[in-house]
């Protein structure tokens, strides 16, 4: 395997999380997976870079964005439950009362 | 490379903040319902003593700590002591606010320390993985103070935030992790030293995806769609905060990335970044023009205002940078006066939002007229104030380049700009109020309070010397 074959997977996937999140209209959640997705194309990259030049830092990048997606998936899921709650859908579309 | 306890003096404030987080926390749990008031004392007294702290511990040096992913130096210093100044004055004006919701108890203090961290780690970050959790330390919690207020409005304004500040930051590392591809470091000063690795087409790529998060974090268009929304949508003291110290972190940001770190690549973020700022300063004072919602207004206005800040950046040179730093500070200043207005004038249960909710507020209330009056004057760039001068020192910088077009362009942009402000001042004094109650505001530490933050307004249009001689200093020899 080549680096370019990682770094071709990684924008696929990076790729693929932006247009869900331009696609999608109807749920806050897939919103949520698409951001998660986006953090583990950058951990694919970080992976790749990190093993073919022999550096070590890439990899300790990668334990701090793996932890702070977490704290970042929590306080997304939160959010979304407090709107689940008060406007008791979850689709993208109701999102429409601030504008101008 | 071993590690000794004398390494961590130049993190001594952050160090005390975060402990003092953990207090905060504790007192704020044993201490019930009467004594609500203890946290805010303690979140202000720690910011009163980091600004003893940061003040003392630099000597006018730079310091490098932690294996190169720490620095103290005189942008940090000076930039520090304003985001405690900001964040004090945000509490103070929001305090009797919060009293009455169910913002009042001691979480949100505990969520704007936290805040206060996370901008003091950026502030200080020299590698990217402190830059990055620096970012997130103050982000996160910053989505979380807009949601509390529970309401559907608030939800939704916290939801937007969030999906795309999670989303920039995502481009941020994905730009972070080519540069590092590139370069093959992660410390500031090695990517700054490097020899690129690869062909600069994996580092500009990398940029590309850095100055998009960049401008989305200074909310600079094109990456401005949340800006309106969060402004409006947010409870006014987190507004408070959100417009004032995380612009100046924000700020830091893009310093630290492009100008620390990419110095190789200056012509292309140079072109990069003129592009921003002409479509901010268009989108910002246009749409500005057209809303009768005052937060937006502020909002779009913001907009335009970052996009001067990045013409100094857009001149390449120490003195422009200079400039910058200085403009963000003034503008830090002026929207943290005119939101604190804002605040003054709401009471719990009702928040301005329009326009005329302003009207003849010369006869409810002629000194905060008088402060609002000489926030939107220096908003408008209109002289003796610090907006004139902040201006000025942007535009003498870009014409030192060689850029006169590009002056000549925010100039034109300024003059549209000028409408709008001054919409407001004609509103406060030339039209008649619908209630003619007076409005008081209680406190003597309140009045105090938001008329040094506008007369500062004024002090610094007059005397700017020392405050702008620092700013140079920072990156011209410094």
């Amino acid at each position: 395997m080549t680096l370019s074959a990682y770094l071709i997977v990684s924008s696929i996937l990076f790729g693929l999380a932006i247009a869900g999140m331009v696609i999608n209209r109807k749920n806050l959640i897939l919103l949520l997976m698409c951001i998660e997705l986006m953090l583990l194309s950058v951990n694919t990259n970080f992976i790749a870079f990190s093993h073919f030049s022999g550096n070590l830092q890439g990899q300790l990048f990668v334990f701090f964005i793996l932890t702070v997606a977490a704290a970042e998936a929590t306080i997304g899921l939160a959010i979304l439950m407090v709107f689940f709650r008060r406007q008791h859908t979850i689709s993208v579309q109701e999102m429409n009362s601030l504008k101008g | 490379m071993s590690f000794t306890l004398s390494q961590l003096i130049p993190a001594i404030p952050e160090v005390f903040v975060t402990i003092m987080i953990a207090v905060t926390i504790l007192v704020s749990l044993f201490l019930g319902e009467k004594h609500r008031n203890a946290t805010f004392y303690l979140t202000q007294a720690t910011l009163l003593i980091c600004t003893l702290l940061t003040v003392n511990i630099f000597h006018h040096q730079t310091q490098i700590a932690f294996h190169n992913s720490f620095i103290v130096d005189h942008m940090a210093c000076i930039l520090k002591v304003f985001v405690y100044a900001m964040t004090f004055l945000s509490l103070l004006y929001a305090q009797p606010y919060l009293r009455g919701t169910e913002l009042g108890a001691g979480e949100f203090y505990i969520l704007t320390l936290f805040v206060v961290l996370g901008m003091m780690v950026l502030i200080s970050a020299y590698s990217f993985i402190t830059l990055f959790i620096g970012l997130e330390l103050f982000s996160l919690p910053l989505y979380a103070m807009i949601a509390m207020q529970r309401t559907a409005v608030t939800a939704e304004a916290a939801m937007k935030y969030f999906v795309l500040g999670s989303s920039a930051s995502a481009f941020l590392l994905f730009g972070m992790s080519m540069v590092y591809g590139a370069t093959g470091a992660l410390t500031i000063p090695d990517i700054q030293n490097a020899v690129l690795l690869h062909s600069p087409t994996i580092a500009i790529l990398g940029l590309i995806f850095i100055l998009a998060a960049v401008a989305f974090k200074l909310g600079a268009a094109p990456f401005h769609m949340w800006i309106p929304d969060v402004y409006e949508g947010a409870p006014l003291p987190v507004t408070l905060i959100l417009a004032s110290a995380t612009k100046i972190a924000a700020f830091v940001l893009a310093i630290r990335l492009l100008v620390n770190a990419l110095p190789l690549l200056t012509n292309q973020w140079q072109h990069m970044l003129i592009f921003v700022a002409i479509l901010s300063m268009l989108i910002g004072n246009l749409v500005a023009i057209v809303q009768t919602n005052i937060r937006r207004m502020l909002a779009y206005s913001s907009i335009a205002q970052m996009g001067y800040m990045l013409l100094g950046l857009v001149s390449g040179i120490g003195v422009g940078f200079g400039a910058a730093m200085f403009y963000i500070i003034v503008y830090a200043i002026m929207s943290l006066g005119a939101f604190g207005v804002l605040m003054l004038i709401s009471r719990t249960g009702f928040e301005v939002h329009s326009i005329n909710d302003l009207r003849g507020l010369n006869r409810r209330n002629p000194w905060l007229a008088f402060m609002m009056l000489l926030v939107m004057f220096s908003m408008a760039g209109i002289p003796p104030s610090a907006g004139f001068f902040a201006k000025i020192a942007v535009l003498v910088a870009l014409v030192h380049v060689h850029l006169v077009w590009l002056a000549a362009l925010a100039l034109i942009f300024a003059i549209i700009g000028a409408y709008y402000y001054l919409c407001v001042v004609k509103v406060m004094y030339f039209e008649e109020p619908e209630e003619t109650s007076l409005i008081e505001i209680n406190g003597l530490g309140k009045q105090l309070g938001i008329s040094v933050n506008c007369l500062m307004v004024l002090v610094l249009g007059i005397l700017p010397t020392g405050l702008f001689q620092l700013c140079q200093a920072a990156f011209v020899g410094g």
